[in-house]
């Protein structure tokens, strides 16, 4: 019983599918909207313009977020941009090129018509901002500026210096409070969604705690939007904000939501390495470093000079050796590998021996320092802050991180789950970056589904419910829920065990980072399905979470999420060692061209692999959603 | 299970006050207060300025000090009666005096309301003590050299003006008073303790000043300190060289060539009347 | 690069919840990294605890890259510590000696209750934003990005005070714990802005006067901006008492008022 589906792809021409689409749907009348209740969980980019603009049209919506504020979302850590194909420097870009661009950069894995339709509001969405006052980067003369990123060969990225995911946030925060003042919003800060209220197969409501007060409680809608973000934490060090998880999602999908390609996992090469066993989250670096600096090891595996004592011929310049077309310019998933590749063979740099260097000597030498400075100086400064090391005398360390995560709740066009009533936005639904996601364009995506899809979409869906209640809290069906909710609180507060939660949470980080990481094979993601469920279990009987349920409780909010990250992590285990081809951020060692590149198997997995709970981790029910791709022609990546 | 527990959630400090026609409303909010604080301090500031620069006549002898006095009360008295003038500023002086010290003593009020643990001056205090990065010893006591200047001011006025604590004191003659009054070390170093404070709350206030008015230049932003210190710099000299100046007895009625203050003029005019 | 440790002595302020009655609690940590972030070394002191059986320390924080604005303490009598235009986040251990004291306490304010420990309750700042925080356009009804132009000093200006993370820093660090240089910097971030003139004044009065509901009166001590982790220029506080002040006659004029 997996409800619908089919991704109701709009029949027609690519370009005017959503056009056509948006005439076709049903619409709810000006009068009528305020019948409808919205619950939207997560006030990221998504959530926050979802809730805004469902709120200016007139629902009645209540948003959830367990940040303190709306504003706190990780959207806010994007640095690099966000693409729109506006053509401001007329050098060619187009809607169609944007959309073939994310197409090919998600290596033929991505839905082309959900693309097609990104690419489309991808103009609206700057217009929108700017409108809101979201201070992106001018040109003297007044204009937008403009450039390139991720190795695109047209400058359609908008940036606000290196914030540019924060001044989003804070557009689509300002919109939201907007509509808070209003009264036409009902914001719930520091409530977390435990679980989603399901009544024959339909999306009612869902079931919060209160972090401050431990209130679990019940709330009831017509449609529930989920807007909650990645699940890149599995990983226990990402890029990701600490409290950033799979809750929620997961949730939904014990009530019966597909779950598609957890496998898919963006690893972004410019991240600060670990310190120590301590350290708690990565940085990401923005890779436009890469533009300038130059990526190397010593050959010696046992070298101890300092970095510019090492002569040039003892230097391995691996990626300038291996892809003298690209060099340093590689995508983020081909730099990412072969820096894994050098450490693991032993040459890696630091105390740890675990970065690669990225030097920027030769930048200095020919551009002068006060260029280098004036193009990344706030970035060579927040290195300084975090290592304590001067990057303009010695080179940087760098190792990748996982930073995005391209899975996620599937959903169809209409950005609904396969169960009615739930709709998926964001980063939490798998849609638009197939298995691997262009620079700047997660923002972009955002922004689109909350500002642009979802506030039409939805209305397709409510408007044959007219005169249709929402289901009562009272409900049996919501104490059931709700008493689940309290019990499984209850539950970890007693277990008494003796190691913390965080102690699992990177112990299972290890194992998710080992087998399911850059590099997947099969007897690693096998080893991968045995020793998570084993770890899962020794967690559930030997965590310990001190204090009570009545106050705030770090721990407590953990134990759950980590919990969550476990099921997931055998579910994305499995999704990869099904998944017999490499393809964009999913890489097997079995599957590569005899230069050592991804080798997709177009033949038998051009499809999104959407997986059911099946009432335990172990035994989730594949199906599959066979890709078609009518405009743009299936080719193989080269980087040589 | 789902009893719902109500949240404790921040307060507002103060209940908003029911808007009063324009200009009132201005002095309801702590920015219109800041403000109406900032134009009376410009015009204590001015007149203290002046009462510096114009008691440098003591300096030229006790006559020029009684004509300067004079001219004091002859003040636009082509246009309008004798002292109507200087009675017109005082007034101003007072009631920009009152404005000053209500604005400071409600505004500080409602920082205390705003602050969990505050001490005597309503500053807040942490546990640890706070270790302060930018507000200065000026800054942080204002609150306490506000009052000190107020109760100097009575003092003066009682010492100088009304003449209430000696008897010695002879209306008419300032320079034989001043020389009287701040030639009691006590009393100079009432004056000298005084000015010190007067001069730490000019220069905190000279600058809050800037902000408080929204005067904001980039032409003279960078000049802002400077100004409100070099003030505060000029008259803590000019103020403090009148009670040192007498306790080294630079000003003395010894050093008159001729017949001092009041008995010089009286006797000025019983020549005039033999005459 | 030095690997050293240090040996600290913490002082933590513990309490238990929003009317229950804190405490300083003094732990011992050894052999902690210069490496580590100050947040890394409250997760090992938290480990500590736990595995001793006592309840951890509720400090919050979430992105940990000084950009969020969820973390924030005083530690040793600093909003956000000794560093500059740093959040407790990106703070290091390297900035503290062998043999330290560090005494951490909450951001204190009336209107930041205490939750818990060192986690506070910031969300007056939400209702200032609330107050006016935004230019009203609604979704869809956006001219052309391109059509107004923008000259790019008053965008980098706009930008200074858009950098604001709504830490709270300023308001604890204010020894009046006034919330002028939050606000300031919220309100200037769009009165600069082109877009932002039609709401200009309504949203100055509105949000000023939101902020003297909840937080104590600016005295221009300046502390404010020395605690700021993206040093937020005290100019935005003169630009705001000036813009308050226009408001006052400006919305008397447009209400039609005599």
């Amino acid at each position: 019983m997996i409800g619908s589906f089919d991704s109701k792809v709009p029949d027609g021409p690519m370009a005017e599918k959503w056009t056509n689409h948006k005439f076709n749907m049903k619409l709810v009348n000006p009068a009528n909207k305020r019948k409808f209740e919205v619950i939207v969980v997560g006030t990221g980019l998504a959530g926050a313009s979802a809730a805004a603009t469902m709120g200016e049209l007139g629902y009645k919506v209540k948003a959830f977020t367990y940040s303190d504020t709306p504003r706190r979302a990780h959207s806010i850590a994007a640095q690099g941009g966000i693409n729109a194909a506006k053509n401001y420097q007329n050098d060619g870009d187009s809607v169609h090129r944007l959309f073939y661009d994310t197409v090919k950069g998600g290596d033929y894995r991505s839905r082309e018509a959900n693309v097609h339709r990104l690419a489309e509001v991808s103009v609206n969405i700057i217009d929108q901002c700017v409108a809101q006052g979201v201070p992106f980067a001018r040109e003297y003369a007044g204009q937008l500026d403009n450039r390139s990123f991720g190795g695109a060969q047209v400058s359609r990225t908008f940036y606000a210096r290196g914030q540019t995911g924060q001044q989003l946030l804070i557009g689509a925060y300002s919109a939201l409070m907007r509509q808070v003042s209003k009264g036409s919003v009902e914001l719930h800060t520091r409530t977390e969604m435990l679980d989603l209220i399901v009544e024959d197969g339909v999306a009612r409501g869902i079931v919060t705690r209160d972090l401050v007060t431990g209130d679990v409680r019940s709330h009831t809608a017509h449609a529930v939007v989920l807007a909650t973000g990645g699940y890149g934490n599995v990983y226990y060090l990402s890029t990701n904000a600490m409290m950033c998880n799979v809750t929620a999602g997961w949730r939904a999908h014990r009530q019966g939501a597909l779950f598609a390609n957890p496998c898919y996992t963006q690893i972004h090469p410019t991240c600060i390495p670990a310190s120590d066993e301590f350290q708690s989250k990565l940085t990401l670096m923005s890779e436009s470093l890469r533009n300038d600096g130059r990526i190397w090891v010593p050959r010696s595996h046992d070298e101890t000079r300092m970095a510019k004592d090492i002569p040039d011929d003892e230097r391995y310049y691996y990626l300038e050796e291996k892809y003298p077309a690209f060099g340093n310019l590689v995508p983020r998933d081909v730099a990412s590998r072969n820096a894994k590749t050098v450490v693991d063979q032993g040459m890696g740099v630091g105390p740890l021996k675990n970065g690669v260097f990225l030097d920027f000597a030769d930048a200095i030498a020919r551009d002068g320092e006060q260029t280098v400075r004036e193009k990344y100086g706030n970035l060579f400064d927040m290195y300084e802050r975090i290592t304590g090391e001067n990057p303009y005398e010695r080179p940087m360390r760098i190792y990748p991180a996982t930073h995005y995560t391209m899975g996620g709740l599937w959903v169809d066009y209409e950005l609904q789950s396969n169960v009615p009533g739930l709709f998926v936005v964001g980063e939490a639904n798998f849609s638009d970056h197939g298995a691997n996601r262009l620079g700047a364009s997660a923002l972009m995506q955002g922004l689109a589904d909350g500002y642009f899809v979802l506030p039409y979409t939805i209305g397709n869906y409510l408007a044959p419910l007219l005169g249709q209640g929402k289901l009562s809290e009272d409900d049996p069906i919501c104490q059931a829920a709700v008493q689940g909710v309290a019990d499984q609180t209850k539950k970890w507060l007693s277990v008494g065990g003796t190691q913390s939660v965080d102690y699992y949470h990177r112990e299972l980080g290890k194992l998710v980072w080992d087998y399911i990481g850059m590099e997947r094979d099969k007897a690693g993601l096998e080893k991968a399905m045995t020793e998570i469920p084993a770890l899962r279990e020794e967690f559930e009987k030997n965590v310990r979470v001190l204090g009570d349920g009545q106050s705030l409780n770090s721990s407590l909010e953990k134990v759950g999420r980590v919990a969550d990250f476990f099921e997931l992590a055998e579910l994305k285990a499995r999704d990869a060692l099904e998944r017999e081809e490499s393809c964009g951020g999913h890489f097997r060692s079995e599957s590569q061209t005899p230069e050592g590149e991804a080798l997709r198997n177009d033949e038998d997995f051009a499809h999104v692999a959407a997986w059911e709970w099946g009432g335990d981790p172990g035994s989730a029910i594949k199906h599959k959603e066979e890709l078609t791709f009518e405009e743009v022609a299936l080719t193989q990546r080269s980087y040589k | 299970m789902a009893q719902t527990m109500p949240r404790p959630g921040p307060n507002p400090v103060r209940k908003r006050p029911k808007q009063l026609p324009f200009p009132l409303n201005v002095y309801q909010s702590a920015v219109g207060r800041k403000w109406v604080m900032a134009v009376s301090g410009l015009v204590l500031l001015g007149f203290v300025v002046t009462h510096m620069i114009g008691n440098l006549h003591l300096y030229e002898g006790p006559l020029e000090v009684r004509e300067y006095a004079e001219t004091l009360r002859d003040l636009g008295v082509h246009v309008i009666p004798r002292t109507w003038m200087l009675w017109g500023i005082r007034i101003l002086l007072i009631a920009a005096f009152v404005v000053h010290v209500h604005s400071a003593y409600s505004l500080a009020a409602m920082s205390r309301k705003a602050n969990p643990s505050s001490s005597l001056d309503s500053n807040k205090r942490y546990a640890s003590s706070q270790d302060y990065a930018a507000a200065n010893y000026a800054s942080r006591t204002m609150r306490w050299t506000g009052p000190i200047v107020l109760l100097y001011l009575f003092f003066h006025l009682a010492d100088l003006t009304w003449g209430w604590l000696s008897d010695d004191w002879t209306r008419g003659d300032p320079y034989n008073n001043v020389v009287i009054s701040m030639g009691n070390i006590g009393v100079a170093i009432i004056y000298i303790v005084a000015n010190v404070a007067l001069a730490l709350h000019i220069y905190h206030g000279a600058w809050s000043m800037f902000q408080s008015l929204g005067v904001n230049n980039p032409k003279i932003n960078n000049y802002r300190r400077h100004i409100a210190g070099g003030l505060a710099g000029l008259i803590l000299i000019g103020n403090l060289s009148f009670p040192i100046a007498v306790q080294a007895g630079l000003i003395d009625q010894d050093n008159c060539e001729a017949p001092c203050g009041i008995t010089a003029e009286l006797e000025h005019e019983g020549e005039e009347a033999a005459q | 690069m030095s690997e050293e440790t240090l040996n600290l002595t913490l002082k933590v302020w513990r309490q238990e919840g929003p009317n229950a009655k804190g405490r300083f609690e003094t732990y011992q940590l050894s052999d902690i990294s210069t490496h580590m972030s100050f947040l890394e070394m409250m997760d090992v002191l938290n480990e500590q605890l736990i595995a001793k059986g006592e309840v951890p320390v509720e400090i919050e924080s979430d992105c940990r890259e000084g950009i969020c604005g969820t973390c924030g303490c005083m530690i040793n009598g600093r909003a956000h510590g000794p560093e500059k235009a740093t959040a407790t986040c990106q703070l290091h251990m390297r900035s503290f000696s062998d043999g330290d004291t560090i005494v951490v306490e909450p951001f204190l304010a009336s209107s930041f209750p205490i939750i818990k420990d060192l986690a506070v309750d910031r969300a007056p700042l939400d209702r200032i934003i609330e107050a006016g925080g935004y230019i009203s356009i609604s979704t869809g009804s956006a001219p052309d990005a391109n059509l107004i132009p923008v000259p790019k000093d008053t965008a980098d200006a706009a930008f200074d005070g858009a950098a604001c993370i709504g830490c709270g820093a300023c308001v604890a660090a204010c020894p009046n714990s006034a919330g002028q240089l939050f606000t300031s910097a919220k309100i200037q971030h769009l009165n600069l802005l082109p877009q932002g003139q039609a709401e200009r004044w309504a949203r100055t009065e509105s949000m000023v006067e939101t902020m003297e509901d909840y937080f104590g009166s600016c005295t221009n001590h300046g502390e404010c901006h020395e605690a700021c982790p993206k040093e937020i220029p005290l100019d935005f506080i003169a630009y705001t008492n000036r813009d308050y002040m226009k408001s006052k006659r400006k919305n008397r004029k447009l209400q039609g008022q005599a």
